[in-house]
């Protein structure tokens, strides 16, 4: 029954909000429907109304894919403080990344299902009534990380989010072992996604071993880059508790990894371009331009410049811990991966063609329509989810019959040798880095100024 | 706007003619076959193909409703009566293909006689031909576009390019879904049925053998060669992956591939490799052939040599 007023609540929660609320998921909607328009045009013409063809016979779409399997796998960079160091810090916000990771997967299946020349035969996926090529295709290896880990993400976020929903903390023991399988899991989806490209003997631009270190380094780059700018949102609009420490380390997290990426983006442009043979082919497109063909360089170049800029920023100690700065370093790190993990890792894999061909793509309007379609849904979905939780997290929204305010206690049944309080923080950070006020004993979260609170019952 | 108004209102007249026709046959004869209604397409055969089977799990009842199903669609899309088969693979048969280089003058009649045989939209071929640079074999400055009024040109050779059904084919392994594999006759093959259309195997192809049908295929009835096999040249729908299959409802018949049949230079040998005497054996044995890309490992099952 608690099960049923939680959804009730929680679809109460995302169903009212400010004005700037309405305007922000109306704006979002339209840019949805006007994508769901030209894929209904895609699905009645076939993919030939993209600019895909069969020299580059991937495109924008598994471009997008790929970037959002990083982002959803960088939610480890919070899970692994939050778990394995015992930050409570960071514990706060885990639920918020892991939300950000459960939108990541939905968007990156959207993109997905778009490419896909036959959306109504996706059911010959499912083992047994389809025929599911596991373990021998990437792809299929693709399917079952990327839906365990969707649905790993929404258990425990879930577990936690109920949790707090009946006055409760939630009991470590349950989720622990959930938590563990997640962060390796994490890693999984998008080395296996580095997989997908790598297993590809045929491409020289991407049958190499590093490309899977390299999705994992620009993942975690990119990831926290998105997490910090949206806590800041998050922060900004309502009362929900994301300490400056929370914002730092991330920053410091993708710093070092925006230096690890860029030292292999340099080893891999060292090892192409000395001896250079025909294995550089697509590179030197990608670069340099190949037959007069140059479509993507300024993209790659850009994108260079970006992550360039942004590690400089974040190696400078008083300007990552600049709000400006950083805000500034985090969107030329998810711009500039974009452009680098997207069409800068798709693209030049079929430029040249296996037989030599040089045949060039940029995405046609349809294609972009579509992909802003599937952005837009994703950030409705996020705004949505998180419009419910927030309240859950700070406190002002309880199960019905329990009073706002009080503490999380402990849940009922104990074993003999647990002790009250569970999750009491561990060399718990100074007060002055906190933005709302904790309970000594038990480290639940107490409910801030009821003023900026919108009031549920 | 007038002229299209009488042609619609004919359309709307033959449809109303074959449904009242239709109607009246069922009425009729009483028969419990199902009657193509407006628009030509039963109920009953739109399930059917939602719900079809992958070719290697169907019974012969179903692979048999199948065909009969290809066939009434054919009718219905493109106005024409074809059959499709589905002839097995003959015992002890793997075939193999070599071409012979020298022999090869770069006419293209290959590609003609495979788009016309195998129902090809006809913005597709199954077949590249490469005008390659004498004194290597540099693919990148080859030219599948060329258009001469004389070929052979000065300086140039011709290598002609298709699916290599290799023994070890990175394609069949990259499918998600099983929609491509192996026969035992060694033609790789695919379930046009099945496959969803990811691009996957395209991806994986280092010989750029698989082509994708972005619309519907450039097809009318008039080029529909009626002669099908279900995993063959059977007319195929949009949004699904194929390539070149040896010519299955003709080499599961003893007869040659349209390619063959067709190059004038007679550069092509098609055969069985387990029958000691064909002349794939003898060209495997006593000429110096090589394969494209031997250093990738996929063991393709066709050659290239030339005559010194």
């Amino acid at each position: 029954m608690t099960f049923f007023a939680f959804l009730r609540d929680g679809l109460h929660s995302m169903s009212s909000g400010p004005p700037l609320y309405w305007l922000w998921m109306g704006a979002l909607a339209l840019i949805v429907l006007f994508g769901g328009w030209r894929y209904l045009h895609q699905l009645d013409e076939g993919l030939i109304v993209t600019n895909m063809s069969n020299q580059v016979s991937w495109g924008f779409y598994i471009s997008n894919f790929t970037f959002l399997v990083g982002v959803a796998a960088a939610a480890v960079m919070l899970v692994i403080p939050a778990y394995i160091f015992d930050r409570q810090d960071i514990k706060d916000v885990v639920l918020m990344g892991d939300t950000m990771a459960v939108t990541a997967v939905l968007m990156a299946m959207g993109f997905i299902v778009v490419d896909l020349g036959r959306p109504d035969r996706i059911w010959h996926l499912i083992p047994g009534i389809g025929r599911f090529h596991f373990p021998e295709s990437m792809l299929a290896w693709d399917v079952v990380v990327l839906s365990g880990y969707l649905i790993l993400n929404l258990g425990i976020s879930f577990y936690i989010l109920f949790s707090h929903y009946r006055g409760y903390i939630p009991k470590l023991r349950i989720y622990f072992p959930f938590v563990i399988i997640a962060i390796f899991w994490a890693i999984s989806i998008h080395t296996v996604t580095a997989f997908l490209y790598s297993s590809n003997s045929g491409r020289a631009f991407w049958s190499n071993p590093m490309l899977a270190p390299r999705f994992i380094a620009s993942a975690f780059a990119s990831g926290p880059a998105l997490m910090i700018i949206g806590f800041q949102i998050i922060r900004k609009i309502s009362n929900y508790p994301v300490a400056q420490s929370v914002i730092n380390l991330l920053a410091l997290v993708m710093g070092v990894a925006l230096q690890i990426t860029i030292f292999f983006i340099g080893a891999e442009l060292f090892t192409d371009f000395y001896n250079e043979g025909e294995h550089a082919a697509s590179i030197r497109y990608l670069f340099l331009g190949l037959d007069g063909h140059y479509a993507l360089q300024p993209w790659i170049w850009s994108a260079l410049c970006m992550l360039g800029i942004a590690v400089v920023i974040l190696m400078i100690h008083p300007l990552r811990l600049n709000t400006h700065f950083l805000n500034i370093a985090c969107v030329l790190t998810v711009t500039g991966i974009w452009i680098e993990k997207g069409m800068g890792l798709v693209i030049p894999g079929y430029v040249p063609t296996p037989l030599g061909e040089v045949y060039e793509y940029l995405p046609n309007g349809n294609e972009i329509a579509i992909s802003l379609g599937i952005w837009a849904a994703g950030l409705m979905l996020f705004t949505a989810m998180a419009k419910a939780a927030i309240p859950i997290e700070c406190g002002a929204l309880r199960r019905p019959g329990l009073a706002l305010g009080e503490p999380l206690c402990a849940p009922p049944k104990l074993q003999e040798n647990e002790t009250v309080p569970e999750s009491a923080p561990l060399g718990a950070l100074p007060e002055a880095d906190r933005t709302s006020t904790r309970d000594a004993n038990t480290g639940g979260i107490l409910t801030p100024t009821p003023t900026r609170i919108p009031p549920t019952r | 706007m007038d002229r299209e108004r009488a042609k619609d209102s004919a359309q709307v007249n033959r449809y109303r003619r074959r449904f009242l026709q239709g109607a009246a046959a069922a009425a009729a004869t009483n028969a419990a076959a199902p009657v193509p209604a407006w628009g030509g397409s039963t109920l009953g055969d739109v399930f059917a193909d939602f719900f079809q089977d992958h070719y290697q799990r169907m019974t012969p009842e179903e692979i048999q409703e199948t065909l009969r199903r290809i066939e009434r669609k054919a009718k219905r899309r493109y106005g024409v009566e074809i059959q499709c088969k589905n002839t097995p693979p003959q015992e002890n048969v793997v075939f193999g293909y070599a071409i012979n280089i020298s022999k090869c003058k770069g006419y293209r009649d290959c590609v003609d006689a495979c788009v016309e045989e195998n129902n090809l939209g006809r913005d597709m071929r199954y077949i590249h031909v490469l005008e390659m640079d004498q004194g290597g074999q540099n693919l990148r400055t080859a030219d599948r576009y060329y258009d001469r009024k004389r070929v052979p040109a000065q300086g140039k050779y011709y290598l002609p390019i298709q699916c290599m059904h290799c023994d070890e084919p990175p394609c069949v392994k990259a499918c998600p879904v099983e929609a491509t594999w192996m026969e035992p006759d060694g033609i790789v093959v695919v379930d046009y049925d099945w496959c969803i259309g990811c691009r996957y195997c395209m991806t994986a192809c280092p010989y750029e053998a698989r082509h994708f049908n972005w619309g519907g295929p450039k097809l009318s009835g008039a080029e529909i060669n009626p002669d099908t096999h279900y995993l063959g040249n059977r007319p195929r729908p949009k949004g699904v992956v194929e390539k070149c299959h040896f010519c299955v409802q003709r080499t599961r018949e003893n007869r040659q591939p349209a390619c063959q049949e067709a190059c004038p230079s007679g550069a092509r040998v098609f055969g069985n490799l387990l029958d000691p005497d064909s002349e794939i054996r003898y060209v495997l044995e006593n000429k110096a052939v090589f394969r494209l890309k031997e250093d990738l490992g996929t063991e393709p099952k066709f050659w290239y040599y030339r005559d010194i």
